[in-house]
């Protein structure tokens, strides 16, 4: 049964909420999605090197970051890494932990899209007289993004559910400001239903952008 | 073959895949403004020997010299020196790919600017320009806003021509242009490339097209093996082969059943 007062507590608390996204949710995922994103370009190119040590650096890091759970790798950056001398506050803390979870897993969607790339690709780029790094930035990337995308789709959204977990660390995002929500009412029902209904509307309008960078993303190439 | 000296020498190139030696010693000699056509049975080498010409392939050693470039492979290069040498004798080339190795996600004038522009620094509105009149040249002017996939595959080949010869090579090389082409499209791109060979081009070309060969080339290599069997005027190498392989194969080609 919920309260009487139920209507109300929801108008009340869609304010505090909506600070709790856009203060602390969003700007958590799109800092930790860009960190990540270069990171796994970073990560990718480095598995991908044929010099075997610059590989196995990037293999260790993917396992050990697949290996561990989120959670723990938050709580050893924020709770961690004082006890060694280092000690960060709790928002660069989840932001530095997310980019490096997105930024391991991410890697290796980045490093099946560059070898969904034609390996003739590569070698047309050579012979109008691209470098490595051209080769990359003007041929194989902008193929590689079309296949990317969904996967990549997929990490972001994950990846805008798990920053909930940054409310385990005092960081004030969306989840944190719905337990505060609920804690003086015990209405735990009604206002984590509306931080889910949060969560859900910020995936439903990636996933439209993700179908609208498909589309465009698709123009070159044959229906 | 005229007195000048050769625009382009290979010397004694050897290549191996693991234990497969592709190439056990080739030599050839290019003079300038000349067609020589590589022919031979699939795996005997000849992709490899053109592959190797611009360093796509690096070879365990021999020598391959275009115009005053010249690379040595048999000297023990680092990665680094390697690639920049590769990078020297690789502008030297113009390479038309079997799978032609169009830019998808680039439109047909881009393909053929993207060397000019994006390596060469050369002016955009130039760039255009020319690549425009390189386009006309192999017909295609009015394909420069399309993208790769809206052509056939004779266009496709035609628009990879107008790419290679946009970055201003000293010589042409073509990796069986056709053999990925429906029949009907063959004779168009063979058909520009023989206006090319007819306006000077330096050219070399692995084709099974004999009629090409005979009537275009200066010189014919038979390979076999991994090494150049016989080679010479096309007259002398299709029409009275000295070695026997040379005559089983042209054999085979001329009557498959």
């Amino acid at each position: 049964m919920l309260a009487d007062g139920t209507p109300g507590l929801v108008r009340d608390s869609l304010g505090p909420l909506l600070e709790g996204t856009v203060k602390g949710t969003i700007p958590l995922t799109l800092i930790s999605f860009a960190g990540g994103l270069v990171l796994a370009l970073i990560v990718a190119l480095m598995r991908l090197s044929p010099v075997t040590p610059v590989s196995w650096i990037a293999r260790c890091y993917v396992s050990v970051i697949r290996g561990t759970p989120l959670l723990l790798q938050l709580f050893i950056i924020y709770y961690g890494l004082p006890s060694l001398g280092a000690t960060i506050d709790p928002f660069p803390s989840a932001c530095i932990a997310f980019t490096l979870n997105v930024g391991g897993y991410a890697s290796e969607v980045v490093r099946a899209a560059i070898l969904s790339v034609p390996k003739g690709q590569a070698e047309a780029a050579a012979t109008v007289g691209m470098d490595y790094v051209t080769t990359l930035r003007r041929i194989v990337l902008p193929q590689a993004a079309r296949v990317a995308v969904p996967p990549m789709s997929n990490t972001l959204i994950s990846l805008v559910k798990d920053t909930s977990l940054a409310s385990t660390i005092q960081v004030t995002e969306l989840l944190r400001k719905a337990q505060e929500a609920a804690a003086p009412t015990y209405e735990f029902f009604t206002l984590y239903a509306v931080a889910a209904g949060y969560y859900w509307v910020i995936c439903l309008v990636l996933s439209f952008a993700q179908t609208h960078l498909e589309t465009r993303l698709d123009r070159y190439v044959a229906s | 073959m005229t007195g000048t000296s050769p625009l382009l020498q290979a010397r004694a190139i050897t290549k191996s895949f693991g234990d497969n030696r592709v190439l056990r010693g080739v030599d050839l000699t290019v003079a300038p403004g000349t067609v020589t056509v590589l022919i031979g049975p699939s795996g005997s080498g000849k992709t490899t020997v053109l592959r190797s010409l611009n360093a796509l392939e690096t070879p365990d050693s021999g020598l391959v010299r275009i115009g005053d470039v010249s690379v040595d492979f048999s000297q023990p290069f680092s990665r680094k020196v390697r690639r920049r040498e590769a990078a020297r004798l690789r502008a030297q080339s113009g390479m038309v790919f079997q799978s032609h190795n169009l830019f998808p996600h680039l439109s047909v004038l881009a393909n053929v600017t993207e060397g000019p522009i994006v390596v060469q620094r050369r002016p955009k509105e130039e760039a255009r320009t020319e690549a425009l009149a390189l386009l006309d040249r192999v017909g295609l002017a009015d394909k420069a806003d399309q993208f790769p996939y809206q052509l056939s595959g004779g266009q496709q080949q035609r628009v990879g021509i107008a790419r290679a010869l946009a970055i201003r090579p000293r010589l042409m090389l073509f990796d069986e242009p056709t053999s990925a082409l429906d029949p009907e499209l063959v004779g168009e791109v063979l058909a520009v490339m023989k206006d090319l060979a007819t306006e000077g081009w330096t050219m070399v070309v692995v084709t099974h097209e004999m009629r090409f060969a005979r009537q275009v080339a200066d010189q014919v290599a038979f390979m076999d093996g991994g090494v150049i069997v016989e080679q010479g005027p096309p007259a002398a190498v299709l029409q009275e082969p000295a070695q026997e392989r040379t005559r089983r194969f042209l054999h085979r080609i001329i009557d498959p059943i």
